[in-house]
């Protein structure tokens, strides 16, 4: 698994790149009341906004953390944003994407230099 | 936490013992509050909701008005709040808000009648101004409480909770106030608070308010609720918040707080007027208002908060109005918001969010029925 410093981890699924937040980042948020996701089959570029959280505190954006092309996402997270706060490495995904450029997560934190930037 | 300095914060009398619960600290009108426990804001609400909670306010302001009896500091207050305090029977609470000469809303407060003077909760944010503005009109004692903290109870086991501390508070109406026995306290308790829920807000000596809230916290059925709660607590209740649903540039017909203006101040009444900003308040509570706040409902899942722009259709260019509070409401189980708009609109209205227009239905406040004990 890859994180960014957004606090987002990416998970390759025979080569399809799993997307979600961290723990780390649901437990600052508080309690997700709302997910907006993309429309599938969407190009997105690597920083561009294309996720919105509604916490119970604030609005906040997720970003691509790659260049690709949106192919799955998690409607039972628009219907029960809360799974992004109970499972968040799991049930809790946001989205899946193709890779237009699979080197671009080389760089990537992996767990460990993650856990040492949130600690 | 996130580069905020909470060191230039003034602390209330229980800031150590929100540090050992497991707050969150944030600035908020020049203290360290806390904005949520562990229990997070979403569950913090549903157990107020469903049990009771531990509010600290103490940040709030205490004031104490003293004429030469009780009569003369109700009527000097007469000249700045617009409601009945003259006619509040001894041991009872009434609502009330200070008006500017324009007719705009300074800050909203309770106020009680203690005996032989008037007792005041004002706003953390606005109690600087306020002591100033009475101080500068009245000619009666105006003294501002620094040495008690204020805290809420609030919730259905309210009740059970503080008569088991002093069986005095289960005679208590809505709206009552009582000096009690606390934990050894002295505590100056009134039957109401800011959740829509029944409860009491009880004002103790700094130096006792960790062993009340302590002595509070001990039944199994209270829970520490932070800021975070609190203000969607009181949004679900239709509640203002000053400084956004009502502020200087709203009238109390504006801000749908008329209500809060006796007969005996209106016109025709036999202390009509008097205060500041009399000739504008009340005609516009006979003739209406261009602009009033209401109550809406996003249709979508999407919260709309303060300063969503509202417009009358999906195209127009020209705004109707705009939301002052917003957020999710836990026991609603979706989002709600107040704003203002057009008198009497009541068509589907559409807020501008992140680029597209969503709408929004027309509600009546509150958004959960009121549970006080009348």
């Amino acid at each position: 698994m890859k994180f960014t410093e957004e606090h987002e981890w990416l998970r390759d699924e025979d080569g399809l790149i799993v997307v979600g937040i961290t723990e780390h980042a649901t437990t600052q948020l508080g309690d997700i009341v709302f997910v907006e996701l993309p429309d599938v089959g969407t190009t997105v570029v690597k920083d561009e906004e294309i996720v919105v959280i509604e916490s119970v505190k604030a609005a906040s954006d997720i970003m691509a953390p790659i260049d690709g092309e949106i192919v799955e996402v998690n409607d039972a997270l628009t219907d029960n944003p809360g799974l992004a706060n109970d499972d968040a490495i799991g049930d809790g995904w946001f989205f899946k994407i193709k890779p237009s450029d699979p080197s671009q997560m080389d760089n990537m934190m992996d767990e460990a230099a993650y856990n040492k930037l949130i600690a | 936490m996130r580069g905020v300095t909470l060191s230039d914060l003034l602390y209330t009398p229980l800031q150590d013992l929100h540090v050992e619960l497991g707050a969150k600290m944030v600035p908020f009108a020049g203290y360290a509050m806390p904005v949520q426990y562990p229990m997070g804001v979403m569950g913090e609400h549903i157990h107020c909701r469903t049990k009771a909670g531990l509010f600290d306010v103490s940040h709030m302001g205490q004031v104490i008005v003293r004429g030469a009896d009780y009569s003369a500091a109700a009527l000097a207050l007469e000249t700045l709040i617009p409601v009945d305090i003259l006619g509040l029977a001894e041991d009872r609470q009434r609502y009330g808000y200070f008006t500017a000469k324009d007719g705009g809303l300074l800050d909203d407060l309770m106020l009680a009648n203690r005996g032989d003077h008037v007792f005041m909760v004002v706003n953390a944010a606005r109690k600087a101004h306020d002591i100033a503005h009475m101080k500068a009109h009245l000619d009666v004692e105006v003294i501002e409480i620094t040495d008690r903290a204020l805290l809420a109870l609030q919730g259905p086991s309210a009740e059970t909770v503080l008569a088991s501390l002093d069986s005095s508070a289960a005679k208590m109406r809505f709206m009552d106030v009582a000096t009690l026995s606390i934990a050894g306290a002295e505590a100056w308790v009134s039957r109401s608070g800011y959740t829509g829920e029944d409860g009491y807000e009880i004002s103790v000596p700094a130096d006792q308010a960790t062993d009340v809230a302590r002595a509070l916290l001990d039944h199994e059925d209270v829970a520490p609720i932070g800021l975070g709660a609190r203000d969607s607590l009181r949004l679900e209740a239709g509640l203002c918040l000053y400084g956004h649903d009502m502020d200087a540039v709203h009238t109390p017909a504006d801000a749908a707080l008329g209500w809060a203006i006796q007969k005996v101040r209106r016109t025709g009444g036999a202390r009509a007027g008097g205060f500041l900003g009399a000739d504008v308040i009340l005609p516009e509570l006979e003739t209406g208002v261009a602009r009033k706040r209401c109550g809406l409902r996003p249709e979508g899942r999407a919260p709309m908060r303060e300063g969503v722009v509202l417009f009358e259709n999906e195209t127009t260019t020209h705004p109707i109005g705009i939301i002052t509070s917003g957020g999710f409401g836990p026991t609603v189980g979706g989002p709600i918001a107040m704003g203002y708009l057009p008198s009497g609109y009541n068509r589907t209205v559409y807020g501008e969010l992140r680029g597209k227009r969503l709408p929004l239905t027309v509600t009546p406040l509150p958004f959960i029925s009121a549970n006080f004990k009348r």
